[in-house]
C-alpha cells in the first residue's frame, strides 16, 4: 500500500521535506450505489500550495467534504502533522486551523464584507457592552481592511453588503474570511470557476500570498493552465482514486489530461 | 431549511464586472458616504419615513386644531403600542426569512390565561376587581411566560423538526385562538383588578401613557439588540444564507428558537397591556393582527425574503396605518379608505424590495 513507500514516483527529492500537515489515507465514500471514493489518498505539506484535479466525478468534491468535515468517511484515515485525527464537523476542521472556501462561497449576501469575514468570530467591545454582547464593529472594519489590503483583495468599501459586489470581490471576500482564520491549511474549490482572466489572476495571487505564509494551499481545479501555473505539487484523482502525483517541474498539460483520463496511471502501476 | 427560504432568487456569481467598476465613488473611510448609502438605499426606511411625514402633513393641514391635538396624538400612540409589540418580534422573525402568523392568537392566548390567573389568585370573580398588585404581577408573569412558550413551541417545529414556518404558525394560529375559546366558551373575561387598567391600562408616567413608554422601551431595545449585538447579526445572517451562518459556526437552529420565542414573547406582552387598557380579554379582536403586524413589517422595508430590515422602519410600517386611521376620521373620510390605502402601499413595499433584489443580482 501507499503508506509504507513515498508516493511520488520519480521526482521525489522535488517533494517539500518534512512532514505533511494534512494527509488522507484509504478515503472510501459510498452514496447509495455510487463509489465517491474507492480508497483515495492525498497530502498536503505547510508552504506549498498543492492542486486536486480530476475529471467529472473523479471524487474531488467528495475528498474536499471529507477533509474539511463536511462529510464523514466510511473508511480510512485522515492524519493532521503526523498524527490520526477525526474531522467529523466544519467547526473540528477549523479548530485544527483548516479553512475551506467552498465553491458556493458560503457568504451571507446581505451582510458587509467585514461581516463576512467576522461572521461566528465576532469582535465584542471591551467590557460591559461586550458582556451584553456588542459587537465592536469598527474593531471589525479595521481588520477586515487589513485582511484585504494585506491579499490585494479590491474591496474599497468593507461596509457594502456583498450582495452589491462583482464575483471577484465576493472571491475575494470568501478567500480573505478563509485565510483570515486558517492557521494551517486553507482549501479552494474551484476558486476560479466563475471569473474573468483578470480576476482568475488576482485569485492565483491571493494563493501565492497565503502561501508565502506558511500555509498549506489545497486548490481544487478543472482549470489546467492554472493549475500549472501556481500549484507547487498535483495530485490527480480518477474514479475515487489517486492516480498520479506531480510535482510541477514534471507536469505538463499532456501528462495531466493523460492521468485524468487514465492514459497514464503512476500509482495504479505499483499496486 | 425552510421552504420559505428555498423561494429566495439565485443569485448568480457570474458575469461580474471589472473589480473597479463595482465600488467606485464610494470613498471607503467616508461618514458621510456611508449615511448617504443607508438613507438612499431602497432598503432603507427613509422614502417610507417621508411617506409618514407626508401623512401627517396633510392632515395637519387640513384640520390643524384637531388632528395635533395632543389628544389624538396621544390615542395614535396608544393605538400603535400594542400592534407595535407585535411587529418588533415579527422583524426579528421575518428577517430570518421565516413568517409568523400565530401572533395575534398567542396575544389573546396570553390575555386569557393572564386574566384567568388574575383572578383566581385575587380571590375570585367577585373579589379579583378590587385585588392588589400581587395577584396582578401574578397574571403578568402568566402572560408572559405563555406567550413566550408558544414561541418557543414555534421555534422547535420550524427549527428542529423543519416544518415551513407558514405551516407552523398557521397551526398555532388556530391552536392558541381555539385553545382561548375553550378556556372561556368564546366570552371575554371580565373582573380583572381595576387597579391594572386605571394604572398600566390607562395611567400616565409623567405625560406619557404607560402603555406608550413600555412599549417604547422594548422597541428600543430590542432595536438595539438588533442592531448592535452579535444576537442581531446572527439573525441577519441566518435570513441572509443559513447555510453560510451554519458553516460559520452559528447553531442556527438555537437561533431561530431563540427567535421565535422573542416572537412569543411579544405577543405575550401585547396580550398583558392589551388587558389592562381594555379591561378585559378581546378574543374575537385579533384574528387580522398578524396580518398588521407583518404588512408593518414589510412597509417598513424588512425583506421577506430575510437577511434585510430595521426596526426604525417596522415602527414607521405600525404607525402609518395607526396614523391613517386617525386621520381619516378626522377629515371625515369613511375609514375604510385606510385598508385600501393600506393594501396600495403594501404592494408598492413589496415591489421596491424585489426592484433591489434584481438590481443587485445582476452584478
Amino acid at each position: 500500500m501507499a503508506e509504507s513507500t513515498p508516493d511520488r514516483v520519480g521526482d521525489v527529492a522535488a517533494a517539500p521535506s518534512g512532514q505533511p500537515i494534512l494527509e488522507a489515507r484509504g478515503i472510501v465514500k459510498t452514496y447509495g450505489h455510487v463509489q465517491a471514493l474507492q480508497g483515495a489518498d492525498f497530502t498536503a505539506y505547510a508552504g506549498d500550495v498543492v492542486a486536486l484535479i480530476g475529471d467529472n466525478g473523479a471524487g474531488k468534491s467528495t475528498l474536499t467534504k471529507v477533509i474539511s468535515g463536511v462529510i464523514a468517511p466510511d473508511e480510512g484515515e485522515l492524519l493532521f502533522d503526523g498524527q490520526p485525527v477525526e474531522i467529523p464537523s466544519p467547526a473540528a476542521a477549523q479548530r485544527l486551523g483548516i479553512e475551506t472556501v467552498f465553491q458556493d462561497l458560503a457568504l451571507a449576501p446581505d451582510l458587509d464584507g467585514a461581516a463576512n469575514v467576522y461572521l461566528g468570530r465576532e469582535v465584542m467591545r471591551q467590557g460591559l457592552l461586550g458582556k451584553l454582547g456588542v459587537l465592536d464593529k469598527r474593531a471589525m472594519r479595521a481588520g477586515a481592511v487589513d485582511s484585504f489590503a494585506s491579499l490585494g483583495v479590491a474591496i474599497r468599501d468593507a461596509d457594502v453588503p456583498v450582495a452589491y459586489l462583482s464575483g471577484g470581490q465576493r472571491q475575494g471576500v470568501a478567500v480573505a474570511r478563509a485565510a483570515s482564520w486558517a492557521s494551517k491549511v486553507i482549501i479552494l474549490d474551484e476558486p476560479t470557476a466563475a471569473l474573468g482572466v483578470v480576476q482568475t489572476a488576482n485569485v492565483l495571487d491571493v494563493i501565492r500570498r497565503v502561501r508565502d505564509r506558511g500555509l498549506a494551499v489545497v486548490l481544487i481545479s478543472h482549470n489546467m493552465p492554472e493549475v500549472l501555473e501556481v500549484a507547487d505539487r498535483i495530485e490527480v484523482l480518477r474514479l475515487g482514486r489517486r492516480v498520479a502525483t506531480f510535482t510541477r517541474a514534471e507536469a505538463t498539460l499532456e501528462s495531466l489530461v493523460g492521468a485524468m483520463t487514465g492514459a497514464l496511471s503512476q500509482e495504479q502501476q505499483r499496486r | 431549511m425552510s421552504s420559505v427560504r428555498d423561494t429566495r432568487p439565485e443569485r448568480d456569481p457570474t458575469a461580474g464586472d471589472a473589480d473597479s467598476t463595482a465600488s467606485a465613488g464610494a470613498p471607503s473611510s467616508s461618514a458621510l458616504s456611508r449615511l448617504r448609502a443607508q438613507l438612499f438605499s431602497s432598503t432603507s426606511p427613509l422614502w417610507i419615513f417621508i411617506a409618514l411625514v407626508v401623512i401627517v402633513a396633510v392632515f395637519g393641514i387640513m384640520k390643524p386644531s384637531s388632528f395635533l391635538s395632543s389628544f389624538d396624538i396621544k390615542t395614535i400612540f396608544i393605538n400603535a403600542a400594542v400592534a407595535l409589540m407585535l411587529s418588533v418580534g415579527m422583524t426579528y422573525v421575518i428577517i430570518t426569512a421565516g413568517i409568523d402568523l400565530s401572533v395575534g392568537s398567542v396575544l389573546v392566548f396570553s390575555g386569557v390565561l393572564a386574566a384567568k390567573v388574575m383572578i383566581s389568585v385575587g380571590g375570585g370573580a367577585a373579589a379579583a376587581v378590587n385585588a392588589g398588585w400581587g395577584p396582578i404581577l401574578v397574571g403578568v408573569a402568566i402572560g408572559l411566560l405563555v406567550g413566550l412558550g408558544w414561541g418557543v413551541i414555534n421555534g422547535i417545529l420550524v427549527a428542529v423538526f423543519d416544518i415551513p414556518p407558514l405551516i407552523v404558525t398557521l397551526g398555532s394560529f388556530g391552536m392558541a385562538l381555539g385553545l382561548a375559546d375553550v378556556l372561556t366558551g368564546g366570552t371575554d373575561i371580565a373582573g380583572i383588578p381595576s387597579k391594572f387598567n386605571s394604572t398600566i391600562g390607562a395611567g400616565k408616567l409623567g405625560p406619557i401613557p404607560w402603555l406608550v413608554f413600555i412599549a417604547g422601551i422594548v422597541t428600543i431595545v430590542f432595536g438595539l439588540v438588533l442592531h448592535y449585538t452579535r444576537f442581531g447579526r446572527y439573525t441577519y445572517a441566518v435570513g441572509s444564507n443559513a447555510e453560510a451562518a451554519r458553516r460559520a459556526g452559528v447553531n442556527v437552529r438555537a437561533h431561530l428558537i431563540k427567535v421565535y420565542a422573542i416572537a412569543g414573547l411579544l405577543s405575550g406582552l401585547g396580550g398583558v397591556l392589551s388587558l389592562a387598557y381594555f379591561d378585559t380579554t378581546t378574543i374575537s379582536g385579533h384574528t387580522t393582527d398578524n396580518l398588521t403586524a407583518i404588512s408593518a413589517v414589510v412597509i417598513g422595508g424588512t425583506s421577506l425574503f430575510g437577511g434585510s430590515g430595521t426596526m426604525f422602519g417596522t415602527v414607521v410600517g405600525v404607525f402609518i396605518p395607526v396614523v391613517l386611521a386617525a386621520g381619516l376620521v378626522i377629515v371625515g373620510v369613511q375609514s375604510f379608505w385606510q385598508q385600501v390605502m393600506i393594501g396600495a402601499i403594501l404592494v408598492v413595499a413589496v415591489y421596491f424590495d424585489q426592484l433591489r433584489r434584481r438590481a443587485r443580482s445582476k452584478r
